[in-house]
């Protein structure tokens, strides 16, 4: 196959950044789209040029770092794919393919398409967690869940926190993000006691770090690779709101 | 009270303010075609109905005070929380698109300015006589009332005027094909089950407003029903 | 280098209580005073630091990704495995003791196993309480699986996420000690070498991939949590980023290399699909549970999968090992598929690939079902492959997936370098020559939750670190040396890419130090190794300059490494001059190609040191002795 790539080349954080055409002619259809961007890369080296920085790291899926937006789509065409598990055959011979990072103003560009998604974080870091420490747990069993509590649960807590959701909001809000993690525990016995103050952390770091806010687009479940539900959104919506009338205790 | 303070500076805790003033524009809405639908009943139900509006004095004014407050409240949030969004992707997509975002959900600011745009008009034609001076400038029917009946069949019986009208109304009809499932979401009201039906119902009442509202301007213009010459 | 395992002594069931209650213990109030650079935030790493401060000591933690929630643990798909015999199935902390000792085919410690076993209950209790989301029955309990290499269900599981899931448990644990300000997290740092000060590991220093700049960070003990090596083969199931660099790095710094022979091959990944391969997917192993591995009798069969009839099928899994059948452990599963695909009954492209079938459980138990078991595997399979596997038998080759070996450690996970701890994947510790199915996510845990922070505490009191400042002539002259390195990859001025060297080393390792080895292609590696490092060093392409974000720059030293490591890992593979785990010398095997151990010559760990570039690294041995298992010949027919 042969492909023309337009990359978002930017060689630094305050870099104005340009998209740069490269022909591509020997691309296997079996190739993942990652893969096709390493074969980019060696030649771009072997040429002496620099090569396209991008995230990646298990290629499989599952850990989150791949991003990228394909054509307009955050992780490309494949719906429920991440980008490291697109493969070449969803292109045709001759496409033209635009490649950009994930832009958002929470996640600034480090490096061509890399960018700087801590802030995802530091959301978590205001209370995406149960405050126990190690040791000193009761018997795993002692506390019974419910099977389609815990099936909820898991829905929410398979989010990769790979920011698609972000990448694809037209207002690059990241609620799709802080609603999975609210409601993988509010759905669990053990995230009750800090339910509240979770969902009031959560929320207002999430405002300071310069999301823009959601406007029920739902563009951001249409691209989440693990096909994460609005449903938790308006979930949160309603955590949030009853945290506020309990005063937020 | 800071905690009501904080939880309204919040983004989500504006969103909701939206919703509810937006909750409360539809409750106007409705409520102002059910009055004027009254111009399909003749000129003596809609002059009555205005006479009887402005006999409520000081009450009309506590209305539209409240009426004011939610739309200033509903406009000023939406277009900071608009300004927000467009800050928070300083950088456009070279290439951009949409996967599954409705034409109503993406035009929200967009309609919602012409909705305001068209207010202002509105107000100026029927309630201050300011556009189209000639059309509120009837004069009064045979009781001393205003002739709100002829102000009204005057104005539509403009092609451009009910041109404009229908725009408008079009761009409402948009808002709501949005807005209204959007408060549901945005109050965290719905949930699975109920998406269904909130999505159905929001189209529901996009559509309602939509005809109950140009109704009354192509039935004017084009001499239908009650507005037929021949009668 | 002295080997001192530190056993306590006492019955097997008592030492680690015993030894828990004779280590020293650190005042709370001192805690403070004592600093941990924890290097890695996977399972182990990433609970151990939060452990770690939520005891009250400071910790900084070090992570390559750009979050601590994206380390590789993260791609466990299977589950945990747990002593807790809530199947009431007759398992016991005993029990998953000896499988694991079994298992690992009588080459691993069995008071670490032990002690493994032991708090492998406590693991679950405490990821529970964090809120990991297992997999429940309908009356809200705990869901358990059965996996290779056992005949009992003590295996937890997050849908085939478990791996993802107790990582963001730890994640969570860990985000709670940042935001309180008791962990510093330094991301998208690369950790180069580590100082050691006085004969005690003080601190390492690092690249901030973002920047380039070079970092001193000192504390009064360093823990290594940094995984396993797998990539020295260049396609493994291992993220693209893991690497040998840290554990190398200490190597070269005076940590013994115990049992770098001993890798394991998955037997359930998709095979190789063209030369553009940059990595291999695993998938999960429970697919075994339903799935029967076979392959066509006849060489050459070219008829479609389905059009193969029962009588010209060889299900040589459920022949060989009719007790475990297709749930024999991974090492005999793996190597099955390359005897038979060696004998060119291989399916698929270029004949490497044997099929696992659900045609039969899918007549069983219906669609819906095995999509409710398996649904994402399967998505995951047709994404890659193009073929649906409701449909078509999928097909199925080994691939390189962990690392039993690693940085040698004493009972209380201390390598030979006074202060340098070492958890998780990146010690040799548990497993010995083979690794049981859900037995890498207990370990990780187990080390970062229940181990570790018991004894670092006692090496802070018993060895009192001095207070040491970065300024030190060691951490000056260290951090000299990697500059120095760092300069000598930026200006290679030749004409290959990194890449194209690692790929070759793989090459070169996978067919002579691989899945089958023999002393003559140990031999050839360990001559053509070195080789390929000079001409790397000659060679090499390095694009760009050492002091902005440059990926090529961080693979090239990686590489650069692995060309090193490589070398001493044919030589474990020599040297061991037996078959065990998942080491397996084709010149040791019964008549039935079964691994044939040497329990007189090889019951003990092998550990190297490291003597200079280029000179053979000097062997020294653990004896590792059986007290409380019988040393058997493993059998799983």
């Amino acid at each position: 196959m042969k492909l023309t790539l337009n990359i978002w080349r930017q060689k630094t954080p305050s870099d104005a950044g340009h998209m740069e055409r490269h022909e591509l002619s020997d691309v296997s259809p079996d190739m993942s789209f990652l893969e096709m961007l390493d074969v980019l890369n060696e030649h771009l080296q072997v040429e002496g040029k620099d090569p396209v920085a991008f995230d990646h790291d298990c290629r499989e899926g599952i850990c989150g770092m791949c991003s990228l937006v394909i054509n307009g789509t955050a992780h490309g065409p494949m719906k429920a794919t991440t980008t490291c598990q697109l493969h070449m055959r969803s292109f045709k011979d001759g496409d033209t393919v635009d490649i950009e990072p994930f832009r958002a103003k929470a996640f600034p560009v480090v490096k061509d398409l890399t960018v700087d998604r801590s802030s995802f974080d530091r959301i978590n870091e205001a209370g995406g967690f149960v405050s126990v420490n190690t040791g000193g747990a009761p018997d795993a069993n002692a506390l019974p869940i419910g099977k389609v509590e815990a099936d909820k649960a898991m829905d929410a807590a398979a989010c990769i926190g790979c920011g698609a959701c972000v990448a694809a909001c037209p207002n690059a809000s990241a609620m799709l993000f802080v609603s999975a993690k609210i409601g993988h525990l509010a759905h669990l016995p053990q995230g009750q006691p800090e339910r509240a103050r979770r969902a009031l952390n959560l929320v207002s770091t999430m405002d300071a770090e310069g999301f823009g806010n959601c406007r029920n687009y739902y563009e951001c479940e249409a691209v989440c690779p693990k096909e994460i539900p609005i449903d938790f959104i308006a979930e949160m919506n309603r955590d949030w709101r009853s945290s506020v009338l309990k005063g937020g205790s | 009270m800071n905690w009501l303070l904080a939880a309204l500076r919040s983004s989500l805790g504006r969103k909701m303010v939206v919703a509810l003033t937006g909750l409360g524009l539809l409750g106007f809405v409705f409520a102002h075609l059910a009055g004027n639908l009254q111009v399909f009943l003749g000129r003596e139900a809609l002059n009555a109905y205005a006479q009887g509006l402005k006999d409520l004095g000081a009450l009309l004014w506590v209305a539209r005070l409240g009426l004011i407050a939610m739309f200033v409240t509903h406009v000023a949030l939406a277009l900071q929380l608009a300004r927000e969004n467009r800050a928070a992707r300083p950088t456009r997509y070279v290439h951009g698109g949409v996967q599954q975002a409705s034409p109503g959900s993406r035009s929200m600011v967009f309609t919602g300015v012409m909705i305001l745009l068209f207010v202002a008009y509105h107000l100026a034609h029927f309630t201050f006589g300011a556009a189209h001076a000639s059309h509120y400038a009837v004069g009064s029917d045979a009781l001393g009332r205003h002739d709100v009946y002829g102000m009204v069949v005057a104005g539509f019986s403009e092609p451009l005027v009910v041109g404009l009208y229908v725009a408008a109304i079009a761009m409402l009809a948009l808002h709501l094909s949005h807005g209204v499932q959007s408060v549901f979401q945005t109050l965290g009201l719905n949930g699975p089950r109920y998406e269904p039906i909130i999505k159905r119902t929001g189209c529901a009442i996009a559509v309602i407003v939509f005809v109950g509202n140009v109704s009354m301007p192509l039935a004017i213009l084009m001499g239908l029903g009650p507005f037929s010459t021949g009668a | 280098m002295e080997l001192n395992s530190g056993i306590p002594g006492g019955p097997l069931a008592d030492k680690w209580d015993k030894h828990r209650f004779e280590m020293k213990l650190v005042n709370p109030a001192n805690k403070r005073k004592f600093s941990v650079i924890m290097v890695g935030s996977g399972l182990a790493g990433g609970s151990a630091a939060a452990t770690l401060a939520e005891l009250g000591y400071d910790v900084h933690c070090f992570c390559f990704q750009d979050s601590p929630r994206r380390a590789h643990s993260i791609a466990a798909q299977g589950g945990i495995n747990s002593a807790k015999n809530y199947q009431n199935d007759g398992d016991s902390v005993h029990r998953l003791f000896y499988d694991t000792v079994k298992g690992g085919d009588f080459r691993s410690r069995e008071a670490n196993v032990y002690r493994l076993a032991q708090v492998s209950t406590n693991i679950i209790d405490q990821c529970a309480a964090q809120g990991v989301p297992f997999a429940r029955e309908y009356g809200g309990q705990l869901a358990n699986r059965s996996f290779g290499g056992a005949q009992v269900s003590r295996t937890f599981y997050a849908r085939g996420q478990t791996g993802q899931q107790l990582l963001l448990g730890c994640y969570n644990a860990l985000s709670r000690q940042i935001g309180l300000g008791n962990v510093k997290m330094h991301t998208r740092s690369e950790m180069l070498d580590v100082v050691v000060v006085d004969g005690k590991a003080r601190g390492i220093i690092t690249r901030d991939l973002v920047s380039g700049k070079i970092e001193r960070h000192v504390a009064d003990a360093v823990v290594l949590g940094t995984g396993g090596y797998s990539n020295v083969f260049y396609l493994s199931t291992n993220a693209k980023g893991c690497n040998v660099t840290a554990a190398w790095r200490a190597h070269k710094r005076g940590a013994g290399f115990a049992n770098p022979c001993y890798t394991q091959i998955h037997p359930t990944c998709i095979p190789v699909a063209g030369d553009h391969q940059s990595k291999l997917t695993l998938m999960s192993e429970s697919l075994r549970n339903d799935g029967r591995v076979w392959v066509p009798k006849e060489s050459g069969d070219k008829r479609a999968p389905h059009d193969i009839p029962e009588s010209d099928r060889d299900y040589y899994l459920e022949r060989k090992y009719p007790s475990f059948g297709n749930l024999a452990p991974r090492d005999i599963a793996s190597r099955s598929a390359k005897e038979a695909c060696d004998n060119g009954l291989g399916v698929g492209p270029g004949g490497r690939g044997v099929f696992l079938d659900f045609r039969d459980a899918i007549q069983r138990v219906g669609d819906e079902a095995i999509s409710q078991r398996y649904g994402n595997l399967f998505d995951m399979y047709q994404r890659i492959t193009d073929e649906n596997p409701y449909k078509v038998p999928m097909r199925i080759y080994p691939a390189p997936h962990y690392s039993m070996g690693g940085l040698w450690v004493d009972y209380n996970l201390m390598s030979t370098v006074p202060g340098l701890h070492v958890i998780g994947e990146a010690n040799f510790s548990d497993h010995g020559a083979n690794r049981l199915g859900a037995s890498a996510l207990m370990q990780g845990l187990a080390d970062g939750y229940f181990v570790l922070p018991y004894t670092i505490g006692h090496y802070f009191a018993t060895h009192k670190p001095e207070p040491v400042s970065t300024d030190h002539p060691e951490f000056k002259r260290v951090e000299a040396e990697v500059h120095e390195r760092i300069k000598r990859l930026t200006s290679a001025s030749g004409k290959r890419t990194p890449d194209s060297f690692h790929r070759e080393l793989g090459r070169l390792m996978w067919n002579n130090v691989g899945m089958a080895r023999t002393e003559a292609s140990c031999k050839e590696a360990l001559e053509k190794i070195p080789q390929i490092r000079e001409e790397f060093w000659r060679d090499v392409k390095v694009v760009g300059g050492h002091s902005e974000m440059n990926m090529a720059l961080e693979q090239a030293g990686r590489v650069a490494d692995f060309l090193e490591f490589a070398e001493t890992m044919a030589h474990d593979a020599l040297t061991r001059d037996e078959s065990c785990g998942g080491h397996f010398r084709e010149e040791h095997q019964s008549p039935d190609g079964e691994a044939k151990r040497n329990d007189d010559d090889f019951c003990h760990a092998t550990v190297w040191e490291h003597r200079g570039e280029g000179e053979a690294p000097k062997e020294h041995r653990e004896q590792l002795d059986f007290e409380n298992v019988q040393l058997a010949t493993r059998s799983y027919k």
